[in-house]
Formats: C-alpha cells, sequence, structure tokens
C-alpha cells in the first residue's frame, strides 16, 4: 500500500526467477494460467459473443437451440428492425445527448468550484468545502425521493423538469466526488506560477482560462470517462424523470421492449446497447483500466 | 464483486500552504470587490445553484419529509414518527432487511474470493497480461441494464434455455434459476458478481504491483515457498485494500436495486424484495398515491448505517495515505 505505483511494474512478481527456471514449477504456473485464460475467456467474453450471434439469428432458432450456431442461416433484418423500426435510433440519439450534456455540466461544475476553492480561495471557502465534502457521506438513495420532488417542481423557478434531458444533467453536476478530485488536483499544481500571473495583473477569469484549464487536462480526463461511463449506465433516475419513450436513453427503454417485440429484434436492441461502450473500452483501454485501478492506487 | 462503485478513493493530500491562502480581505465592500470578491462569487456560481438545488436542498428535505404526511395533493403536515412507526411495522421491512443481507452475504460469498484469486494468479503472468486484464474487465463496460436483461433470458427456466441448455451438454435436469424462491436470489448474485468482478480484479492488480520486491526476496532468502510467500507476504500486504473493497462491496451490496427489479421484481413470494426496492415501492409503485414519508424514514435509516461505513472508509483511506 505504502508504494503503489501504478505506471510501473515491479522488478519482479510473488515467483522468483529461481522459481520459474524449475521446470515443475514452470509448468505449474503455465497451465494454471492457460485454465485462467480460458476461464476468462469463456465468462468474459462468451456471453458477449452469444449476444452477437444471437442478434443475427432467426428468432424461432434461438428459442429451439440457443447453443447452435447459425442452423438456418443469418438474419440481418433484426438488427435493421430494431434501428428503424423499433425506433431504437431515438434511443441511441437521446443516450449520446444524456451523456453529453451530463458532461458539460459535470465539467463546468468541478472546474470553476476547483478553482475557487483550491486557488481563489475566499474565506469562506472552508465552509464550502465542508459542505460539499459532507455531500459523499450521504448516499444517493436518500436523495431518491426528495431529488425527485425537486425536479418535479423546481424551487424558485417553480416549472418542472420531467420529460426534459435537465431531468439528468443537472443532477449529475452535483457531484462532490468531481470536485474534490478537481479541487485536490488543483491544489497539487505550483501555486507559483498564479502568483506570477496575479503580479502581471491577470484577472481571476484570465488565471482560469489561460493558465489553470489547459494545465488540467489529466484531470478533466478522468472526470470525463467517469461522467460518460456512468451517464451511459445509469438507470433508476432516468427511469424516475424520462418517462416518454422519445426522451429515454437506451437502459430506460430496453427492459420495456422485452415483452412487446420479437425475441430476435429484443436481443439485437440489447446488442446495439453495448457496442459503443465496449468500442470504447476497447480503443481507449489503458485509460479504463487506470481509472478502475485508482481505486486502489491511494498514493503515498 | 457486486456493485461497487467506479470511484476511485478519494485522498486528501497534505495541503501545500500557498500564500495566496495567507491574502486576507477585509470586510469593507470596496476593497471586497477589488480584492476579487466578485469574481470568487462568480466562479462559485455553478456549483452553488447546483449542489444547493440538487443536493443540499433535497438532503434538508429528505430529513423534513420523513417527518411529514406528502401526497403532493394537500400540504405537507408533520406527524412526528408516524413514518418510521409505519415503516418497521410492515412485515415486508424485516423481508427486505432480511434479503439484502442475504444478497450482500452471497455476494462476499461469491465476489469477495474470485478476484483475489484471479488477480494474484493474474499479477505473475508474463505474455499478454494487457489480455488477462481485458478479458476480465470487459463484463464491467456492458451496461448494467444489457447485462441483466441478458442473464435473465439465459435464466430461462425451460429445458430450452441457454444455461438449461448447457447443463443438459453435461447430463443435468432444467434447473427454475430466478422463478424458485431458494435459487432466485443466488442467480442475481451470481449475474451481479459476473458484471462487477473484474473491477475488482483490476484494483488487486494495481495494488499488487505496489508489494516491494525486497520482501519476496528476503523471504526466499529463508526459504519460503510460493504458498508461503502469498499467504505471509502478500496477503498481509493488501490488507488495507482488502479491507476498502469489503467496505465498498457492502455500501453496493445495501442499495442494491437493478437485479431485483429487472430480473424479479422482487419475486417470486417477495423473495428478492430489496430495501431499496421496498423504498421504490412505498414512493413510485403506491397504488394509494406515493408514500413519499415512508420512503424516505426508510432511506433515511437505511443511509444512516452507510453512512457509519463511509466513515469508516474515509477514516481507513485517509490514515493510509498518510503512511
Amino acid at each position: 500500500m505504502r508504494k503503489t505505483k501504478l505506471a510501473e511494474s515491479p522488478d519482479r512478481g510473488i515467483v522468483s526467477v529461481a522459481e520459474w527456471a524449475k521446470p515443475r514449477t514452470r509448468r505449474t504456473l503455465r497451465t494454471s494460467h492457460a485454465v485462467l485464460l480460458v476461464v476468462l475467456a469463456v465468462s468474459g467474453l462468451g456471453p458477449l459473443l452469444w449476444l452477437g450471434k444471437a442478434a443475427i439469428t432467426p428468432t424461432q432458432d434461438t428459442l429451439r437451440t440457443p447453443l447452435a450456431i447459425f442452423p438456418n442461416g443469418i438474419e440481418w433484418q433484426n438488427v435493421v428492425t430494431a434501428w428503424s423500426t423499433i425506433h431504437l435510433d431515438v434511443q441511441f440519439a437521446n443516450t449520446l445527448w444524456v451523456a453529453a450534456g451530463s458532461w458539460a455540466i459535470q465539467i463546468v461544475v468541478a472546474t470553476t468550484a476547483g478553482f475557487a476553492l483550491s486557488i481563489l480561495r475566499p474565506k469562506y471557502a472552508g465552509v464550502l468545502n465542508a459542505l460539499v465534502l459532507g455531500t459523499l457521506f450521504v448516499p444517493s438513495v436518500v436523495l431518491l425521493v426528495p431529488l425527485y420532488l425537486t425536479v418535479l417542481d423546481v424551487p424558485f423557478v417553480g416549472i418542472s423538469l420531467i420529460n426534459t434531458f435537465w431531468a439528468v444533467w443537472l443532477p449529475a453536476g452535483a457531484s462532490a466526488f468531481n470536485v474534490l478530485l478537481v479541487k485536490r488536483f488543483f491544489d497539487n499544481l505550483p501555486h507559483e506560477i498564479f502568483e506570477a500571473a496575479r503580479t502581471d495583473g491577470a484577472s481571476s477569469f484570465r488565471l482560469f482560462w489561460s493558465i489553470v484549464l489547459p494545465l488540467s487536462k489529466p484531470i478533466v480526463g478522468v472526470v470525463s470517462v467517469f461522467a460518460i461511463i456512468a451517464a451511459w449506465k445509469d438507470f433508476l433516475w432516468p427511469s424516475l424523470v424520462l418517462i416518454d419513450p422519445m426522451v429515454q436513453p437506451l437502459s430506460v427503454r430496453l427492459p420495456a421492449l422485452q415483452q412487446s417485440i420479437e425475441l430476435g429484434v429484443y436481443l439485437a436492441a440489447l446488442a446495439i446497447s453495448s457496442v459503443v461502450p465496449i468500442l470504447l473500452f476497447l480503443v481507449f483501454q489503458r485509460m479504463f483500466l487506470r481509472g478502475a485501478g485508482l481505486g486502489g492506487a491511494v498514493k503515498g | 464483486m457486486t456493485t461497487l462503485d467506479d470511484r476511485p478513493a478519494v485522498v486528501e493530500p497534505p495541503h501545500p500552504v500557498s500564500p495566496a491562502r495567507q491574502r486576507r480581505r477585509p470586510a469593507n465592500p470596496r476593497t471586497w470587490l477589488r480584492g476579487g470578491g466578485l469574481s470568487n462569487l462568480l466562479f462559485l456560481v455553478p456549483m452553488l445553484l447546483i449542489f444547493g438545488i440538487f443536493s443540499w436542498y433535497p438532503i434538508v428535505q429528505s430529513f423534513v419529509m420523513s417527518f411529514q404526511k406528502t401526497n403532493l395533493v394537500t400540504a405537507p403536515s408533520f406527524v412526528g414518527l408516524d413514518n418510521f412507526v409505519r415503516v418497521l411495522q410492515d412485515p415486508l421491512f424485516f423481508t427486505a432487511v432480511q434479503n439484502t443481507v442475504w444478497f450482500a452475504v452471497l455476494a462476499l460469498l461469491f465476489g469477495y474470493p474470485l478476484p483475489l484469486i484471479a488477480a494474484v494468479m493474474m499479477s505473475e503472468v508474463r505474455r499478454a497480461k494487457g489480455l488477462f486484464s481485458a478479458l476480465a474487465y470487459l463484463p464491467v463496460v456492458v451496461p448494467p441494464v444489457v447485462a441483466v436483461l441478458l442473464w435473465k433470458f439465459f435464466y430461462d427456466a425451460s429445458p430450452t434455455g441457454v444455461f438449461n441448455s448447457i447443463l443438459g451438454l453435461v447430463g443435468v435436469g432444467p434447473q427454475p434459476w430466478i422463478q424458485s424462491m431458494t435459487a432466485s436470489m443466488p442467480s442475481l448474485v451470481l449475474a451481479a458478481t459476473w458484471a462487477g468482478a473484474g473491477g475488482t480484479i483490476i484494483i488487486y492488480l494495481a495494488a499488487l504491483t505496489g508489494v516491494s520486491p525486497e520482501l519476496y526476496d528476503a523471504a526466499e532468502m529463508d526459504g519460503a515457498s510460493i504458498w508461503r510467500k502469498i499467504w505471509h507476504i502478500t496477503l498481509p500486504q493488501l490488507r488495507g485494500i482488502l479491507l476498502i473493497t469489503l467496505i465498498l462491496q457492502i455500501i453496493g451490496t445495501a442499495q442494491v436495486f437493478l437485479e431485483p427489479f429487472l430480473f424479479t421484481g422482487g419475486g417470486p413470494a417477495n423473495s428478492t424484495i430489496t430495501i431499496l426496492l421496498l423504498i421504490y415501492r412505498y414512493a413510485f409503485q403506491n397504488s394509494l398515491g406515493g408514500d413519499y414519508g415512508a420512503a424516505t424514514a426508510l432511506s433515511l435509516m437505511l443511509a444512516l448505517f452507510l453512512a457509519v461505513l463511509s466513515v469508516v472508509y474515509f477514516r481507513l483511506t485517509k490514515s493510509w495515505s498518510q503512511n
């Protein structure tokens, strides 16, 4: 724990070079690794490959012989029907909108708040910081009902956000985790730069826009990945506030489809919904895994 | 690991004392303005608005509402502890608590040792390590709703269901899976473990790289075998992270919703109704109109329990980061 290094791997692991050299040990290790690889492939990749197969298999084949591979040919029509007749294209676009908006709000709130709390530091920064930190201890379940009623009738404004993307975007911005992450990053920036810029007469806005933001690319990247994944995954909250199918994201629409459409088309819909996250993962693998590993990287 | 949060541990570093902090502005409005008081406030506006309306206000509301009768038709009225009493007297409350604990216990049994074993094995892989991690993490990136709906189809109880077909290949008869009172909860946990284990594996892998090689060198001088090195060095060195994932997993499983909601809707015969599902029913599936009082009262009780765990979690991550 004390010396957690994320990027670099240690010079050696549990098994020493001498132990690797022993034929028996090496055989056992190689075999166990091969078994592990097969288990991971079957359990991790297997269900997804099956879904990919079922998405283009005629419904009757999937029902009768779910394990057979294309016994009666391929049915591309499933995908076409799911996309255009069932209008999954609408929910697909909605999902992108939900993710994009949540991302934008989260970035604006986290960077401005982090800048104010870490670099500008007004007198009351400590109090605000405590108020933000405090919400980390409040599990989201507590907010469910009161937040729903808030969105139903926004205080001071008196309008309902139900069936608008704002109902998902705005609450997503209230992420104490983001603010703390960004603030912590700003805390560790060399504050001499800001003092120098101040002496040269830079305003707070200029300091923020021309110096702090360009320096905060790494942390903005981390917050972005978290924000987009979270928006794509979320179900409960959007299902409460986005009731009209025309504004629903994929995750909310899918459960409603299971009863009403043909199985082959339904499975194609499930496959379509997973394609983007899986592709994103394959492209940005390192970023995903580093983000996940961050949970263990308690920096010293 | 079941519904482990994706969020990494927040650790406050020791604050460098910045010169900016020592600048103190007098209370005079003109100097306040010239000192940048207004622009400070402008930068805080997005946070104050968003947190104020969508975090702080609802948190306060949840305390207030738990002591109120609210039905959106008549004005809310204070009813003392009525909501809490009603929840505690609801026979479903006990069932929900029992089921949630059962889910958590099963999730620990399924999802706690497996990622650790896999991670320790994977840390010794020399070639194509990336392939191992990618395969392990793949289920985590599948949207949870898709994962649940896909597994729901796999769990089809007919002999031609996907899992039953596989069992048929090895000569085992069809199982009822989520349609039986006894098998439903383990089935839910199995799916949840599939969806979450990869994240825990990656956390352990990262922690494993932090175990100092000198410790292994030293153990070998004393003639320790591979097993003894794992038992006496690797596991004790992972103690901290193991405790953190344990707490995170309990926090996650206490709020389990998606699996029971989409797999079984709480059935059969309420055998998978969880605390969060009960809150949802009180508020949003009530034919008599939402019982928001009972829902917030139950949320508050659950939150209190979780807050205690969160405090422990933060204490741990903080104390370790200072080492």
